[in-house]
């Protein structure tokens, strides 16, 4: 066994005559977190929905887990969690009611009562999902997708709609995830997100994988000019260079000790980001 | 490393199990659902003190029988198609519609145990309507209980082959809905039509003979008279047609829609709508 929880190649898949994922190659490594960026269209869901046993190819190889999710059965869905990107489930039962019923799918199901505190829903246990608000209902569909204590877990645009505190907590929540080994796919919007969550991340246009890297290395970021801004008695100043270290030094110089409004800035995941999609647009 | 998690050695939740949490599930949030609960169980209820009050007097023949117990009979029948048919197809539209049968799959809860659930919260609310159908009866339109074993037993297996084909016939159509908002418009409208021409509002009796052989071939007009001659003193038979029960017919014809509506699941039942 190698130690890929995900392993695709050549993946392919049109709606018609749209190619909406073409020639795919893909592998997230055990315990990594993985993030799959793009615009909306890029072939997230449909690559996600595929893995997850959803969706059926039209061409490639696929194993998840060791298994071709065309061929998943009840032992492989017990050993990978999904939260889609839009679930829902019957408003009339409670949260606890819910955690509860959805753990008895499973062989070895988490503490419903832990879940329920750790998405931070403890306030909320008997009160029906019809009186959730929006970010509680997510936290609920994050609750029902690690019930089952996955080994794979996939979050397909988890925090859409969540506070920033609320996505603070989420975020601390994968955190504790990632340290039992949990090995997890992200979809998301949040260019923050991916930066803090993801060990690597995938770059998705037009069903095309642009580019896979840690973030902070993705599309020569580490190596790009940095940007160093100051301010002096003639206003604000701003120079490009390759060697920012030797020019906050030099400016360090100049002005005797504090360089005032000092700023060193490199291109920012989302600048990286938006350069390669617009370049591929 | 993965391969040897624990996960892998505990056993999975059995089928009896997992459906018998399903079927709490679905009962718990069925008869919280106001709408839902006043649709089935209310509506009938409202159409049988309605017919029953303003079509009063006796059938026109020798048996002695009132319009309002013919009408219980008829609802009885009719709402056991109700609960069966019209609502699963709809909840089921919907359920799918709203992504929750999506997520179901997504687990490894045994798809048959979907269906078992959906069964065991049918049956008991479609039981629980025919004990207040036939309370209203007994109490405000002189129906009598069946006195004898052979007409319980003709009034089980009649329930049981009618509830079984409503079922299985409502997760079919309900599968087979393009989406949760037409759905109710789409299994009325023939429902509402059947129930004209089986017998729920229009005595079958006065229906032309070959009306009476069209509705013949659906289920409803078998439900309602098979609800008649459990009800109803054997001497109405001289007005049905063919003058009897047609208890063979009856159980032949329900019997092949409980198949085809199986047969209709297993082809066509998806949880996705890929």
């Amino acid at each position: 066994m190698s130690d890929a929880a995900i392993q695709v190649r050549g993946l392919h898949k049109a709606y018609g005559s749209f190619a909406a994922v073409d020639g795919v190659d893909l592998e997230v490594v055990t315990s990594e977190i993985f993030a799959l960026l793009g615009p909306n269209g890029a072939g997230k869901t449909t690559i996600t929905e595929i893995l997850e046993g959803y969706r059926v190819r039209d061409g490639g190889e696929v194993s998840v887990l060791g298994v071709d999710p065309a061929r998943g059965d009840r032992w492989w869905r017990a050993r990978i969690g999904i939260v889609l990107q839009s679930g829902s489930v019957n408003d009339e039962l409670s949260v606890s009611e819910l955690v509860h019923h959805f753990a008895s799918y499973y062989p070895t199901p988490r503490d419903p009562e832990e879940v329920i505190d750790a998405v931070g829903l403890s306030e909320k246990r008997s009160s029906r999902v019809g009186k959730l608000s929006g970010g509680q209902q997510r936290r609920l569909d994050v609750a029902l997708g690690v019930i089952g204590r996955p080994e794979l877990l996939f979050l397909d645009e988890p925090t859409t709609g969540f506070d920033p505190e609320a996505r603070r907590q989420f975020w601390g929540l994968i955190g504790r995830l990632r340290g039992e080994g949990t090995t997890i796919l992200l979809t998301t919007h949040y260019l923050e997100e991916a930066e803090a969550l993801a060990d690597r991340v995938g770059v998705l246009s037009r069903g095309r994988l642009l580019a896979v890297a840690p973030p902070a290395t993705l599309g020569g970021r580490a190596e790009a000019s940095a940007t160093v801004r100051w301010l002096d008695q003639d206003g604000p100043h701003e120079i490009t260079t390759m060697e920012p270290t030797r020019a906050v030094t030099e400016l360090a110089a100049r002005f005797d000790g504090e360089i005032p409004e000092l700023v060193v800035a490199r291109p920012t995941l989302e600048d990286v980001y938006l350069r390669m999609i617009g370049a591929e647009a | 490393m993965t391969a040897t998690r624990e996960t892998a050695t505990a056993p999975l939740p059995s089928l009896a199990r997992a459906s018998r949490h399903r079927a709490v599930l679905e009962l718990k949030a069925e008869v919280r659902n106001p709408m839902s609960l006043a649709f089935t169980l209310l509506f009938p209820v409202m159409m049988l003190l309605l017919f029953g009050a303003v079509f009063s007097g006796t059938v026109n023949n020798s048996s002695g029988v009132t319009n309002s117990q013919l009408f219980v009979a008829g609802i009885i029948g009719s709402s056991i198609l109700s609960t069966g048919l019209v609502g699963l197809a709809i909840g089921i539209a919907i359920e799918r519609e709203k992504g929750q049968l999506k997520r179901l799959a997504g687990t490894p809860m045994p798809k048959a145990a979907y269906f078992l659930g959906k069964i065991a919260s049918v049956l008991a609310l479609a039981a629980g309507q025919i004990v207040v159908l036939t309370l209203i009866g007994i109490v405000l339109f002189d129906v009598d209980l069946p006195t004898s074993a052979s007409k319980w037993l003709t009034f089980a297996w009649v329930f049981v082959l009618g509830i079984t084909a409503a079922t299985v016939l409502g997760v079919a159509v309900g599968g087979l809905m393009p989406n949760g908002k037409s759905a109710p418009a789409i299994v009325n409208l023939p429902y509402v039509a059947l129930q004209f021409i089986s017998g729920v509002f229009v005595p079958f009796n006065e229906l032309p003979d070959w009306l009476r052989s069209v509705a013949g071939v659906f289920p409803l007009r078998w439900l309602c008279q098979g609800m008649r001659s459990v009800f109803l003193p054997d001497s109405f038979q001289q007005i049905e047609q063919g003058h009897s029960w047609q208890h063979p017919t009856m159980a032949i014809v329900l019997l092949a829609w409980a198949v085809l509506g199986m047969v209709l699941c297993v082809r066509t039942f998806r949880f996705t709508t890929d």
